[in-house]
């Protein structure tokens, strides 16, 4: 707490009340998704891969998005955001110069710790890719800290595919191998076609020292954790990423509770071995 | 010891008012007893559990938590402190006294919550032994009592056959309360009533033991299928405490609301992107036994209950949350149970 928020008494401390930021950059990524650069008025945001933010229209409403920049890339966060309901839906007039209200960063994000000196297969599919990328992102700018990285991201159709300029950068990197598949091609498709599963019998895992970072709708997540099993990569060293329709950030409101759970603190973030407990959780 | 005859509550009410306490009592409202802030001239009811808990007081059905000016596209915040004027508790009941454990601890487990902390450091807690009780109370099956004093700053206790109360402090807050009272109270001596005797219906233990294991169970369609999602048991709830927040606005300003909400809409866990994980009202009304007996209990060692009632006395498809826990307990009984 800083000197001026005692000042202002309690409240400026209150976990319900958001920060200042400002869009620096704004960019209809597909249809339904735009993509947003932030910088914070006061202190930069200090945050984790994985971690997410509430992110406030003023007038409209706050919801709990992802954050999908990495703490490597510098002082200002990126989210991706698909315009689904009313603050979503308002989001996709701001533009560059327009203020938000941040509140977070919550959850608890990736154990990046752990996964020091491992391989780390990414399975990310459609909105999944944005948490997925914080982490990406992450490993990359860490390269040497980890073994061998495989990206697999799919996308129903070729223009929902997120990130599409970045992922074709990772495609040219010697350092890691991605593959992209959509289920959907379109005529100028060329490259895999089908569900991102098939794409496990294009590589290579060695169960005894592979993380799978799994995050995308549950249809995908069920079938793609039923891959990395059949690989043999533990239940422990499955992970991914949980959505919930989070409301306080804080471990207090029950929007998030699975069982004792709180998704907001002890989560988004959990291994299989912690979901298959997690009735509800998918 | 201090005493005060039972007809004269309502003097009692007045000197602690005038003492600068915000008095809320049991009264009767629309035909109903109700928890309200008393005002001069209104009788204190003391013989039927009121509709609604004390939680209100603590934690109110909505409130103001974040208030920001508007100007065309641009905004300023403005400071907003919780509203927490000095209040007593004037004869709430030891099941209401009983939810505090539960709701200081939801409200401070991690995070602080400065507008239910601003609330409850201002509460003078004064619940009433209750010496009769309906059919809808079970404090004995969830470890609470007819007399029980956890979370009480003073405790009325009816005496000489109810024609007068013994106000006992028990703690620093209670010295204060009655140092307030003043010639409201008198000095005597008095011989209290025995508490009513609330059979145990179930044991509460073996309800955990048996959640515990059987998430997935025949019996969850049939506890649940007279449901109609309205949330009333939730909002009637001394120790429910799920809330929503939502932010409203005019051209001038934006308001962020801090709402009660109740695991039992349907609406609860819907995703924006139409997902939702609790999909009907078996899984929703699951989620409410759950919570109460389970999760909060494995979370906090702490039952998500206090046996008040209240969810039975305003359920409008007469469910009953004791006869819920009584039909398990019958289950733990019989072999073999459902394995999860």
């Amino acid at each position: 707490m800083t000197q001026t928020d005692i000042e202002k008494g309690a409240a400026a401390a209150s976990p319900y009340v958001p920060k200042m930021a400002r869009i620096v950059a704004a960019d209809q990524m597909t249809e339904t998704e735009r993509f947003f650069r932030l910088e914070m008025e006061g202190e930069p945001l200090a945050y984790e891969p994985g971690q997410f933010v509430g992110v406030t229209v003023f007038g409209v409403g706050e919801s709990p998005i992802s954050i999908c920049s990495s703490p490597t890339q510098g002082e200002r966060i990126e989210l991706t955001i698909r315009s689904v309901g009313l603050v979503t839906g308002a989001l996709r007039t701001f533009e560059a110069g327009d203020r938000l209200g941040i509140r977070g960063p919550f959850g608890n994000g990736f154990d990046t710790g752990a996964m020091k000196g491992q391989d780390v297969l990414f399975v990310a599919g459609g909105l999944g890719l944005a948490p997925t990328r914080s982490l990406i992102r992450y490993v990359l700018d860490k390269r040497e800290d980890f073994g061998k990285v495989t990206i697999l991201a799919g996308a129903r159709e070729p223009n929902l595919l997120l990130f599409r300029e970045e992922i074709a950068e990772w495609v040219e990197r010697s350092d890691a191998d991605t593959l992209v598949t959509v289920n959907q091609p379109d005529k100028d498709w060329k490259g895999n076609v089908g569900v991102i599963t098939r794409l496990f019998k294009q590589v290579e895992i060695d169960p005894a020292r592979t993380c799978a970072v799994i995050v995308g709708p549950p249809v995908m997540f069920k079938f793609a954790v039923l891959e990395a099993l059949a690989a043999g990569v533990p239940e422990h060293r499955i992970i991914c990423s949980l959505e919930r329709h989070m409301k306080c950030g804080v471990g207090k409101c029950g929007h998030c509770q699975i069982r004792g759970v709180y998704v907001c603190r002890d989560g988004p973030v959990f291994t299989y071995e912690q979901v298959k407990r997690l009735r509800e959780g998918i | 010891m201090k005493l005060i005859d039972a007809n004269k509550l309502t003097a009692l009410a007045a000197a602690l008012a005038r003492a600068g306490y915000r008095v809320v009592a049991p009264v009767e409202d629309s035909g109903v007893v109700r928890l309200k802030e008393w005002a001069e001239g209104a009788a204190i009811r003391t013989g039927a559990v009121p509709v609604n808990s004390a939680k209100d007081f603590l934690f109110p059905p909505s409130e103001i938590i974040g208030r920001w000016d508007l100007d065309g596209d641009d905004f300023m915040p403005r400071d907003v402190q919780p509203d927490a004027p000095k209040t007593v508790l004037l004869a709430v009941r030891p099941c209401d006294a009983a939810a505090l454990a539960l709701l200081d601890t939801v409200f401070n487990w991690d995070y602080k919550d400065d507008f239910y902390n601003a609330r409850r450091q201002a509460v003078t807690v004064v619940p009433m032994v209750c010496t009769a009780a309906d059919e809808q109370c079970f404090c004995t099956s969830v470890g609470g009592a007819p007399d029980a004093t956890a979370g009480a700053d003073a405790m009325l206790r009816p005496a000489d056959g109810g024609t007068r109360f013994i106000l006992e402090p028990l703690t620093d807050k209670g010295n204060a309360l009655l140092d307030a009272a003043g010639l409201a109270l008198a000095e005597g001596e008095a011989a209290a009533d025995p508490p009513v005797e609330i059979a145990r219906r179930f044991d509460v233990e073996a309800v955990t033991e048996w959640l515990s294991r059987n998430f997935e169970s025949d019996l969850w369609p049939a506890l649940s299928l007279a449901c109609l999602g309205c949330g009333a048991c939730a909002y009637a709830c001394p120790t429910c405490h799920c809330f929503d927040i939502q932010d409203e606005a005019t051209r001038r300003e934006s308001v962020r609301l801090k709402n009660w909400d109740s695991c039992g809409f349907g609406l609860f866990t819907l995703h924006a992107g139409g997902h939702n994980p609790r999909p009907d009202q078996t899984a929703r009304w699951r989620n409410r036994v759950m919570h109460k007996f389970s999760y909060i209990p494995e979370r906090f060692a702490l039952v998500g209950c206090t046996g008040c009632g209240r969810c039975a006395r305003v359920c409008g498809a007469g469910m009953s949350m004791s006869e819920v826990c009584r039909l398990i307990a019958d289950e733990t009984k019989k072999a073999p149970t459902h394995e999860s």
